[in-house]
């Protein structure tokens, strides 16, 4: 125990040095002094899903990096009165770059990033900027239309389970897509929608998955986290997908496929702005196209037909000839909405708050 | 064969002692617990106690942490004390939220001295107005009031999270669940500038003093206490079960109602799909952990405030996780209730001989 207090107390006292050297050169960083990058996190860094794919990219910061960075992470930090202490300790504890990885993180991070106007934020699927604050997310929509097409596809009974977590632009935005893709290769087929609203409660969403198998779905997908509803549906032997990461590992039958996050480039790419002093803030969203959004290998279960439709919408999404809203779209009435040959721009995506025709319910309001 | 037996006379130095000696078993078995893991138990020590609250933001941040949970267990203490067993102030907290959040959605466009302090009237009437619910069916169809306080929160939740959606949704917020952000003349002052401090945090140490008053210088609060004891005897103080059932609710439900408030008004300044962190359901342990006691709450408040800033920084210092806040937490309670087991019962080894 005293070897470790006795290298402690040195490492500490060279920190000090190398905090007095930047402190008498300003503008000049020492070589040795690592860059700080923390991470806040909406979940626990094991929920196999959102949480556990940013965790991944850090630690593809500290790969990348090595000693040039030191990362921190904090772990299921409630979106709203705790953000900013968390966000602010953060900050005041010497990290240069701050990535907070949920949309509730949003008015804190802005506010946080006024008292520190020298270091950089980043956050996660938001809609706020500031000189010193940055927004990425991922086109996961885009997957969404890949799996659609798979689901169309296979279901026997038309009949698709969703698991939703809240009714926000991008969570409707995937069902959407979805429904989209799937009425274009099964004009029969229907989505039951279920809110859970939480984006991580294992126990929630198997109740969920059970209740949509119980109603006839055949396929379970989910805009939450865990892997609880793809366990359920391998359990009740019907078909699935996973979310965020590849979830094969706990329903090695039943997951199809999955959309996975890949976060490790943007992280790696934004960490070495900082490094170069080249940091800007700007606007991300990424698609299949540049690896933010990728998929696993096909589960046993995928016929070869089905595969061969994926992989035509995957390469109609990165070489731009097909785009999962593409028109002509209808409304749950049936209704026209966008006419063939059109296409819904992002600034329609962003702010999506209908369901187009196949998603059964009304979108709670 | 170990058996329990009643102590004919409790130590009731030892009932004030008890929360002490459960925070220092807590930790010493913290301290076992970071040798196990690893860490330096100076640092952790550090990094848990010292540095949360090192600096006047630090100790503002305990404030902020502590207010909440101060205000609602020093009223929940009242009726506990009585045998009244409201749990659902963390539904009686939203609701005090949206009530008092819509008035400052409301005025939007005024910005006029008298929108605090109707939102402030607004939070408290929401928080009794739910707790009225619960008081209602228990006095008129004798529902127990814990399953209805307690299902109560549930649909609190989901009204607040309907009403972000929906109706109070920020007109230009991409249809994101939110609010807008409250003007200044409807959030609430700061007590130290600088930071989050903000008037909750004097208002809820005022709020455990007039709980203490109330309770021990009162017919009411004498009342409440043999209502606990004998409730067939709190008759004879002139005050019907069915009053005291009224008077702990509505008041728990006033209190964790402002408290919602100050939540939305303070360190949020908006309505969100989710205000609280379980403020409601800590408070329930901080008010055992301060003994029942309104004065007593406050240090519980403090000590459970602690316990979470800490658990923050030592994953940021130490990258320790997080369920060492849990374990943290746990332990304290459940060293909290075996001392106040081994107060009330002697252990027994083998087959006592009959006197």
């Amino acid at each position: 125990m005293s070897d470790v207090s006795l290298f402690t107390a040195t490492r500490r006292s060279l920190l000090t040095l190398a905090a007095a050297a930047a402190i008498t050169l300003p503008g000049i960083v020492s070589a040795d002094d690592p860059l700080k990058v923390g991470f806040v996190y909406v979940g626990p860094v094991g929920d196999h899903g959102w949480t556990y794919r940013h965790d991944i990219g850090r630690q593809a910061i500290e790969a990348e990096f090595g000693d040039k960075v030191e990362t921190t992470f904090v772990e299921s930090v409630p979106e709203g009165a705790d953000a900013e202490r968390v966000i602010r300790r953060l900050a005041s504890s010497g990290h240069g770059l701050i990535f907070t990885t949920s949309f509730g993180y949003m008015n804190p991070t802005v506010k946080v990033a006024k008292q520190f106007p020298d270091v950089k934020f980043e956050h996660a699927t938001g809609y706020k900027r500031a000189d010193n604050v940055s927004t990425y997310s991922a086109r996961f929509y885009e997957g969404r239309a890949v799996i659609g097409t798979m689901a169309g596809m296979m279901t026997k009974t038309n009949t698709i389970g969703y698991i939703a977590s809240f009714p926000i632009p991008e969570v409707v935005r995937g069902i959407n897509a979805f429904s989209i893709a799937m009425r274009k290769v099964n004009p029969d087929a229907e989505i039951k929608v279920i809110w859970v609203n939480t984006w991580y409660d294992p126990g929630k969403e198997a109740d969920a998955a059970k209740t949509l198998i119980d109603q006839g779905a055949d396929i379970i997908t989910q805009h939450t986290d865990s892997p609880a509803p793809l366990q359920v549906a391998e359990e009740r032997g019907v078909l699935g997908f996973g979310q965020a990461s590849d979830m094969s590992a706990f329903a090695p039958q039943a997951q199809l496929t999955s959309i996975i996050d890949d976060w490790d480039p943007y992280y790696i790419e934004r960490t070495q702005a900082v490094l170069d002093g080249t940091w800007e803030s700007v606007d991300t969203w990424r698609g299949i196209d540049s690896g933010m959004v990728g998929f696993p290998e096909y589960g046993p279960n995928v016929p070869d037909d089905v595969k061969a439709a994926a992989e035509l919408v995957r390469e109609g999404i990165v070489d731009g000839t097909l785009h999962p809203f593409d028109g002509p779209i209808n409304n749950q009435m049936g209704e026209q909405i966008v006419a063939a040959g059109e296409r819904l721009d992002d600034g329609v995506l962003l702010g999506m708050d209908y369901y187009v025709e196949g998603v059964q319910g009304s979108l709670p309001k | 064969m170990i058996q329990l037996k009643k102590r004919a006379n409790p130590s009731v130095l030892m009932g004030y002692l008890a929360p002490v000696i459960a925070l220092g078993m807590t930790l010493v078995a913290g301290f076992l617990l970071f040798a196990v893991l690893g860490v330096p138990i100076g640092e952790a020590f550090k990094a848990y106690f010292i540095e949360p609250v090192s600096d006047l933001y630090g100790l503002a941040e305990l404030g902020v942490k502590a207010a909440p949970l101060i205000m609602i267990a020093a009223a929940l203490s009242l009726g506990f004390r009585a045998g009244i067993w409201n749990i659902g102030a963390e539904g009686q907290l939203i609701l005090g939220g949206i009530c008092g959040g819509a008035v400052a959605l409301a005025f939007y466009e005024v910005e006029a001295f008298y929108v605090l302090p109707l939102m402030c009237l607004a939070g408290i009437a929401g928080g009794m107005a739910w707790a009225a619910i619960p008081a209602l069916l228990r006095t008129t169809v004798n529902a127990n009031e814990i399953l209805t306080s307690l299902m109560l929160t549930y649909v609190a939740s989901l009204l607040l999270s309907f009403l972000v959606h929906g109706p109070l949704r920020d007109p230009d917020g991409f249809n994101f669940p939110e609010s807008r952000l409250f003007h200044d003349a409807a959030t609430l002052p700061l007590v130290l500038s600088g930071t989050r401090l903000h008037i909750g945090a004097p208002i809820a140490i005022l709020v455990a003093l007039l709980a203490w008053v109330l309770l021990s210088r009162t017919l009411l609060g004498f009342a409440l206490r043999v209502n606990g004891d004998a409730p067939k005897a709190a008759r004879h103080t002139g005050f019907g079960q069915g009053q005291l059932v009224w008077f702990s609710l509505l008041f728990t439900g006033a209190m964790a109602g402002l408290a919602g408030l100050f939540e939305v008004a303070g360190p949020i300044g908006q309505l969100n799909p989710v205000i609280s962190p379980g403020y409601g359901f800590t408070a329930i342990i901080v008010a055992f952990l301060g003994r029942l006691h309104p004065v007593g709450v406050v240090f519980a408040g403090l000590v459970m405030a602690l316990s979470y800033l800490g658990g923050e920084n030592a994953q940021i210092a130490l990258n320790m996780p997080l369920a060492v806040t849990g374990v943290f937490q746990g332990m304290l309670l459940f060293f909290l209730l075996a001392a106040d087991v081994l107060i009330h019962y002697r252990i027994v080894f083998g087959q006592e001989r009959r006197a």
